[in-house]
């Protein structure tokens, strides 16, 4: 069975490590934050200036200067730092972020990542995921593996204008972990239940498929 | 006072100078941290043809948003916008004009811009749309694309407290643009919550010095909540 909005974000939280200073990006990403292992020192980056992000504040909590960049009121977690969004990106474009987690509309097979426009659609802008994805050294993409017609995002090149070019190499679907490199995508893993061949058949993209596709475990 | 005084006492005197047809640097991401009274005071001037530099465009009847309502705006540079109604029917009805751009290199252009630098390198935006037309160079192997820096004849901020001579602190995340925005324009006007005397505020613990603010004023805020995510206490 496909992977639920919840799975996933447990599964992309397994690249998480001790000490990582990680950004997740609006939507599906944010519940990385819910999936965070016991004992293990994470700070989220929040890219309107917020290092150390907490949860959601109670009522009494509530500061209207404290929001994340989803504009959602937020907490400061300790050992939080606030600073501006030259600063914020100056992290970002540096490269001093450990992990980017973010949605997308489409992946190629080189690496490109269309995540930000429709044509056609209300176009609302770019926010800082072109900054995060040139950005970056390890990105994950999440999504879903086909849109609501059943379309692969998975494709041989991206259709939709683009957020970045050949800065993608891991993708995490409701169906498939997938890697990317050498031109290819790489099915590395699958949701339980799920066949490689159905996978393979939502994959407009070329994949190489190994003997053997371990489930993901939950 | 005369000097380094940069304390004004009404919002006409602030904006004084706005003139059709100017550019505006604004503070603030998306609701947070806006010059608030600033913005009401530009409505009430009715100046217009305005192009405004701002991460985000307010929302219906509140911030930027409020220069939409007569049409004030002829063209706004962003890197998300859309949180109004009245933004994508100016837009769609080809009123409005609109630069997206990323917001890293949007807070670099306002950064630069303040800091004497005409244009800069980044990789951001490079092989997407946002490259096409700009110079590309490559250093050390990679592929960087030429973004030129913005400067406003005003810019338009907001800070939590200042001393009279303009040296300021932000508040939380409503610090955002406001720090870049107050170097890049011409004319800097900040509104801030409580005005101290010089030497009340600690040094060391000032965000934006007072050199880059030309006109101070104390206001108070209704600071409204874009997004009231509360939890269970």
């Amino acid at each position: 069975m496909a992977l639920s909005r919840d799975q996933m974000a447990i599964r992309v939280a397994r690249e998480l490590q001790d000490g990582y200073y990680v950004n997740l990006g609006i939507g599906i990403p944010t519940l990385v934050a819910n999936h965070v292992p016991e004992g293990m020192d994470v700070m989220l980056q929040s890219e309107n200036g917020l290092l150390g992000m907490g949860p959601f504040p109670t009522e009494d909590q509530v500061d209207p200067d404290l929001i994340n960049a989803g504009k959602q009121l937020v907490t400061t977690a300790k050992g939080a730092s606030i600073f501006s969004s030259a600063e914020s990106f100056a992290m970002i474009r540096g490269g001093h972020v450990d992990l980017t987690v973010l949605g997308a509309f489409e992946v190629d097979v080189n690496g490109s990542i269309a995540s930000w426009m429709i044509p056609g659609k209300l176009i609302k802008g770019m926010g800082g995921a072109m900054d995060l994805v040139a950005g970056a050294d390890n990105i994950v993409v999440m999504m879903t593996h086909a849109d609501k017609y059943g379309n692969s995002k998975l494709l041989p090149q991206c259709t939709l204008p683009l957020t970045g070019a050949g800065c993608i190499t891991q993708v995490l679907t409701d169906l498939a972990y997938v890697e990317i490199r050498d031109g290819k995508f790489h099915l590395v893993e699958r949701a339980p239940g799920v066949s490689v061949e159905e996978i393979v058949e939502k994959t407009a993209g070329e994949m190489v498929v190994p003997d053997h596709v371990p489930e993901i475990q939950f | 006072m005369a000097g380094f005084d940069k304390v004004g006492n009404t919002y006409e005197e602030a904006m004084a100078g706005l003139e059709d047809g100017m550019t505006v640097i604004a503070g603030g991401f998306g609701i947070c941290g806006i010059p608030e009274n600033l913005i009401n005071q530009i409505k009430k001037m009715g100046t217009k043809e305005l192009t405004i530099i701002s991460n985000n465009c307010g929302i219906d009847g509140f911030g930027l948003g409020v220069l939409l309502e007569d049409r004030q705006i002829k063209k706004m540079v962003s890197s998300y916008v859309g949180e109004n109604k009245l933004f994508e029917e100016q837009l769609l009805s080809g009123q409005l004009e609109v630069e997206l751009t990323p917001q890293g290199t949007l807070a670099e252009k306002m950064r630069a811009a303040g800091a004497g630098i005409p244009a800069f390198y980044t990789a951001t935006g490079y092989g997407t749309d946002i490259g096409k037309g700009k110079d590309v160079r490559e250093f050390n192997g990679r592929k960087y694309i030429l973004e030129e820096s913005i400067q406003g004849d005003f810019s338009i901020v907001k800070a939590w407290k200042a001393d009279r001579y303009g040296n300021a602190i932000y508040r939380n995340t409503a610090m955002n643009f406001n720090p870049m925005a107050a170097t890049a324009g011409k004319i800097c006007v900040m509104e801030v919550e409580e005005i101290v005397e010089p030497g009340e505020l600690d040094p060391m613990y000032i965000h934006t010095p007072g050199i880059y603010v030309d006109r101070l004023i104390q206001g108070t805020f209704e600071k409204r909540i874009e997004k009231r995510t509360v939890r269970e206490g």
